[in-house]
């Protein structure tokens, strides 16, 4: 992923260019990928949609409406998703879920990404025994099956809802931890690294100003590819019980109880789950632009 | 390749002994654990804990009696099931989690690899778009919400096969639950594969074979599969653990006696001394898993081995 | 071809049918829970009483209406005074490894219920029973002091502590079951291993694959065996219930001991007939913690109380149409007649919900001091479902309600610590009496979480424990549950109803108030 036509060295570039021409070019590339640009549009809606929406709805999404138990979907009603086994909403609560769902995943990987960045930077650039001992660490973290702890420890601790977003972070951190390392290791041979600290600059700064302004093209692709996986484990870990608890739900926790229920009251399933899928599709189609995008080597 | 072998087992047991030493920690040591003195357990339960935790023994002789059984395979008593060890319970499931796994990796690997090649030949036309949009659907729909549709449309409607229950292993029994395991990693696979195989058929080397004149399928069958296979060999490793869990599901939807059903029942009934001694299982499972996959990656790319 | 290699293949051929137990039909049955042991003594749901009650038979067993018959007893005496019981047991009773049922297997297994270090869960129910409860409580050490002797093989007498008139009941319970003494003290605590344990009831265990399921089949040594019409049981462990009525559907279960309430309706239109759906012996309540602020105040308790509005519960929330529940005593309790009721259960909704605002104000608690309450339920679809449809009842009255769930085992276990607010909890009647329910709300018992304190009540249910004359009982078992009522000691919400799906195929699954369906009296039709 280090191609030399796609570095991008601050101290060699023509004065006047903006910050970045090669997220200009990966922009426009981005921009032509007709996939990747619905998936930002319907990304951008359902973000607008899950903040703005509650203020908008009829209904809240905890009042049960006593007269409306179990309703299917109706226009004059009020209740355009229709309601659950305890009169509530579906509107309001399919919002309500997808907001826990997008802080879940928000949350989780920005730990992944604080973690991971930190962790593969450091063992990267320093380099020699050091790099071996954290990745042989992130070697032998690897190869445990997480999920099984972080069900371990919400059994033990009790379920919290931070504590669910930190442990899904922690399960996602090792493979940004080892792209940075490694896109890091790259970078430090160039030669420009080299005058850089010839010149006098500390190691901080190179990392700095260097060093980790070109991470963030893999970082953040990265990043988009893990959003889907982080919200599919949120509502693995829902599904089973360990997830988020009333009167909060997620969209996981909606898809769950909906699937039991859904040849009665099929409404209760199939809207969380277009949102769900609507959500996730567009996370794909982005994260597969933006890879696309960054990436220089043609790929026809 | 024997002394890669032998050095990546080398570095795989002290991998395994933390991950037991850590487990057998976070039991004793975190608060609202069995061991708490806050955390109210039936008489019979604490009799149990004493027993095989030999609680009045200071701390480093219970975990070396630990470590003892674990190397034994004895990996302590179940707290809700009292008739059936740990051991034992993990013996009578094992045999269900391995044949759906082994099966449904089987299926993955198979349809993955096949539907990511049709998709890199077929690049950009009618099968193409048709098979990446069902790889789409496998990807985002979680199990749990396709295996009761599954059920309701084969199994009530059409009733061409068993809703649930493993029925002796019959293998009308076994198509659901495998499918259903299977499906996120054919997505999965398959986009790898066809990602992997395009990049490598627009390599230098390919179009001197082709130039050579050999045919196509020669080209891709003898230059171009085996590298293109590197990233999917890589993904074998996760997919393993992936499959382990994911069999919790499922296993639980068919009603399917196998590991993962043990593990979720024990951690919703709190039976810590299952829960802990699957986690030792599983995760000794995996190792071993990954440490087959790492091999046949070093197989497949020499440069590894170094 | 000469005849030894033709003798060898049928030899394994009838092996290969020998090692297949054949039965014409096994009763697929979906139990819910798996089993915790095989030793009735460990048991504690009543989805293992299913089990036990199919491979045991105590002195007194139920018949086809839950009602007690005699079992391998086949006929009693009862002092004048009430306190001593005389059992014959019928002649040729033999566990099924052949070994004699003598009186000496019920001594052994009462003496060890009792004894303390076996910590039975249930042992309590057997109190009337002279010095139980001393022996269980680590009093008295000597467990030969436990009123049950035998009198010689065949009879067995037992005393009580005082005259009990629901004692034979009590007796049909799995802790009144006899055990094989032979086996135990053979084999420790391997007795249960299916290669040696040994049953006197109608089927014996086969089988048991956890997770999975029992297998059971017909017990040829049963003193009944000839009246027992289906050849083995399959009890599938399964409890997530939508799959269960899936398969239910399919024709892979004939019997389901639960059914997934939001398809009641689907049910009652496409299967009539086939949910089944009746009062069951039990009370669903909350219990609010009185040992603290605010629940230490009779005006709060009681404006929480009356703001629940019981009427759309059962019907609306839940689906099956539960009864609400103004009475602390379920109805159909033996001799106990109509439960006494709360005072307020006339009025009309709103105007409850005003006088509990009332309530809550007198108390200090109006709208400027608004209450913030925790509510503690045990993970379950349906104790989710009524407590968020009663945290929204609560909240006109100003009150914040965080609800709070935990799986069942430390649900109860942090509710017999006395960590809660308000909690979820349910009853169901182990035995034929309104005591059963009664002593719940009496202090020092265990399952009075909510630590609710009336030396009043406590002085009426010691004396109705006391007091021979029956009608008398009954009328002092009536003033301590309007005392109770009257202190709102806790919050009644509604009776159980039992709920099972029971193919047409099975005959003889008749409704009872305790949902007790043995299996030798059912049949199948197929």
């Amino acid at each position: 992923m280090s191609a030399e036509a796609g570095y991008d060295d601050p101290d060699t570039r023509p004065l006047d260019s903006a910050r970045s021409t090669r997220g200009r070019d990966a922009w426009r590339r981005f921009r032509r990928n007709r996939a990747a640009m619905t998936g930002l549009v319907l990304l951008c809606l359902i973000l607008l949609a899950a903040c703005i929406g509650p203020f908008f709805t009829p209904f809240d999404n905890e009042t049960p409406d006593w007269s409306a138990f179990r309703a299917p979907p109706s226009l004059e009603g009020g209740h355009w998703f229709g309601t659950d086994q305890n009169g509530r909403d579906l509107l309001a609560r399919t919002l309500q879920g997808t907001r826990v769902s997008l802080a879940v995943a928000a949350v989780a990987t920005l730990v992944a990404v604080m973690i991971g960045v930190v962790f593969g930077a450091i063992a990267g650039y320093v380099g020699g025994r050091l790099d071996q001992a954290m990745m042989r660490f992130v070697d032998v973290l690897y190869a445990l099956p997480y999920i099984l702890f972080v069900i371990l420890l919400m059994v033990i601790f009790g379920r919290n809802v931070y504590l669910l977003f930190a442990a899904i972070g922690c399960l996602e951190w090792l493979t940004m931890a080892r792209i940075v390392r490694g896109q890091t290791l790259s970078l430090r041979q160039r030669e420009f690294i080299e005058a850089a600290r010839a010149a006098g600059l500390s190691s901080t700064a190179i990392v700095r100003r260097h060093i980790v302004p070109n991470l963030v093209g893999p970082v953040v692709i990265y990043a988009a590819l893990t959003v889907p996986e982080i919200v599919a484990t949120e509502s693995f870990l829902s599904y089973l019980g360990f997830g988020v608890q009333e009167p909060l739900t997620s969209l996981g926790t909606l898809i769950a109880e909906g699937t039991d229920v859904f040849e009665v009251l099929p409404w209760l399933l199939w809207f969380p789950a277009a949102f769900l899928v609507t959500l996730l599709l567009s996370l794909l189609f982005i994260g597969d632009g933006l890879r696309d995008a960054f990436d220089t080597r043609g790929r026809g | 390749m024997l002394g890669y072998a032998f050095r990546r087992l080398l570095t795989t047991i002290p991998v395994l002994w933390i991950a037991i030493t850590a487990c057998f920690f976070i039991l004793r040591l975190a608060p609202g654990g069995p061991f708490d003195g806050e955390r109210p357990l039936p008489a019979a339960v604490k009799a149990n804990l004493a027993a095989y935790y030999g609680l009045d023994d200071p701390l480093l002789v219970q975990y070396f009696s630990y470590l003892g059984g674990v190397l034994r395979g004895d990996l302590g008593p179940s707290f809700t099931t009292a008739d059936f060890s740990v051991a034992e319970q993990i013996a009578i499931g094992l045999p269900y989690t391995l044949i759906i796994g082994s099966l449904a990796f089987v299926l993955a690997v198979v349809l993955g690899v096949l539907a990511g090649v049709l998709g890199a030949l077929y690049r950009d036309r009618v099968a193409d778009w048709a098979i990446a949009a069902l790889i789409l659907l496998g990807l985002v729909l979680p199990n749990f919400l396709i295996a009761p549709i599954l059920q309701l449309v084969f199994g009530l409607t059409l009733d061409w096969l068993p809703v649930g229950g493993w029925g002796g292993g019959a293998l009308t029994h076994l198509v659901m639950p495998v499918t259903v395991l299977a499906l996120p990693h054919i997505a999965r696979i398959s986009r790898l594969m066809r990602g992997a195989l395009i990049e490598v058929m627009n390599g230098q080397f390919i179009r001197t074979a082709t130039a050579k004149g050999l045919s196509r399928a020669t080209v891709i069958r003898r230059h171009a599969l085996k590298p293109a296979l590197t990233p999917v060999v890589s993904y074998l490793g996760p997919a393993a653990g992936y499959l382990l869990t994911g069999s919790i599901v499922v296993e639980t939807i068919f009603g399917l006696p196998g590991i993962g059903r043990y593990f979720i029942n024990a951690a919703l009934n709190r039976d810590y001394g299952m829960v802990l001694g699957t986690v030792v299982f599983y995760m000794v499972l995996i190792v071993i898993l990954n440490l087959l996959v790492d091999l046949l990656y070093a197989w497949l790319d020499p440069k590894v081995r170094t | 071809m000469s005849v030894r290699p033709l003798a060898l293949v049928t030899a394994l051929a009838l092996c290969a049918i020998g090692t297949t137990p054949l039965h014409a039909r096994t009763l697929n049955m979906q139990n819910g829970g798996d089993l915790t042991s095989m030793d009735p003594h460990q048991l504690s749901g009543d989805w293992e009483n299913r089990i036990a009650g199919d491979i045991f038979e105590g002195l007194i067993t139920e018949d086809i209406q839950a009602e007690p018959i005699p079992g391998q007893a086949e006929s009693w005496e009862i002092s004048e005074d009430g306190i001593t019981y005389t059992f014959t047991l019928r002649e040729g009773l033999t566990w099924s490894d052949g070994e004699p049922v003598t009186a000496d297997d019920f001594v052994f297994a009462l003496r060890r219920l009792m004894d303390p270090a076996n910590a039975a869960d249930y042992a309590y129910l057997q109190y009337p029973i002279k010095n139980a409860e001393g022996i269980n409580a680590g009093e008295i050490e000597d467990v030969t002091q436990l009123g049950v002797r035998a009198i010689d093989e065949r009879t067995l007498e037992i005393e009580l502590e005082r005259a009990t008139p629901y004692f034979l009941g009590a007796l049909t319970h799995y802790t009144a079951y006899p055990l094989p003494q032979h086996v135990l003290e053979e084999h420790g605590d391997d007795w249960v291993k299916m290669e040696n344990i040994a049953v006197n009831g109608a089927y014996k265990p086969i089988e048991w694959i956890p997770g999975s399921h029992v297998l059971t089949e017909k017990n040829p040594s049963f003193h009944d065996a000839e009246n027992v019409s289906i050849e083995g049981v399959k009890f599938f462990t399964l409890e997530d219930q939508a799959a269960a009525f899936k398969r239910y559907r399919a024709g892979e279960f004939d019997i389901l001991t639960d059914l997934p309430k939001d398809q009641f309706a689907w049910m009652q239109e496409n299967i009539p007939g086939q949910a089944r759906v009746e009062p069951f012996a039990g009370l669903y309540y909350y219990v609010v913690n009185q040992t603290e602020p605010p629940f230490d105040d009779a005006r709060v308790r009681q404006a929480f109380s009356m703001a629940v509005n019981r009427e759309v519960i059962g019907p609306q929330v839940l689906g099956t149409g539960e009864i609400p529940a103004y009475s602390w005593v379920p109805p159909g309790m033996a001799g106990y007649g109509e439960p006494e009721t709360v005072d307020w259960m006339e009025l009309p909704y709103p105007e409850k919900v005003a006088e509990a605002k009332a309530l809550l104000e007198a108390a200090g608690h109006g709208p400027d001091n608004p209450l913030s309450v925790q509510l503690r339920y045990n993970t379950n679809d349906n104790h989710k479902r009524v407590a968020v449809a009663i945290a929204s009842m609560w909240k006109p009255l100003g009150v914040e309600v965080e609800l709070y769930n935990t799986e069942t085992k430390v649900h109860y276990d942090e509710l017999s610590r006395g960590i809660l607010q308000i909690a979820r909890a349910g009853w169901l009647a182990d035995y034929n009496d309104a005591d059963n329910f009664l002593n719940l709300l009496k202090g020092g018992v265990d399952y009075n979480y909510g630590r609710y304190q009336s030396d009043e009540y406590d002085r009426l249910m010691n004396e109705a424990t006391a007091e021979p004359d029956a009608d008398k009982r009954i009328e002092l078992l009536h003033q301590a549950e309007e005392v109770a009522l009257d202190d709102s000691a806790a919050i009644p919400i509604y009776y159980y109803l039992s709920e099972n799906v029971v193919s047409p195929k099975v005959q003889g699954f008749e409704s009872n108030a305790f949902d007790i369906h043995r299996t030798r009296w059912l049949s199948l039709t197929d």
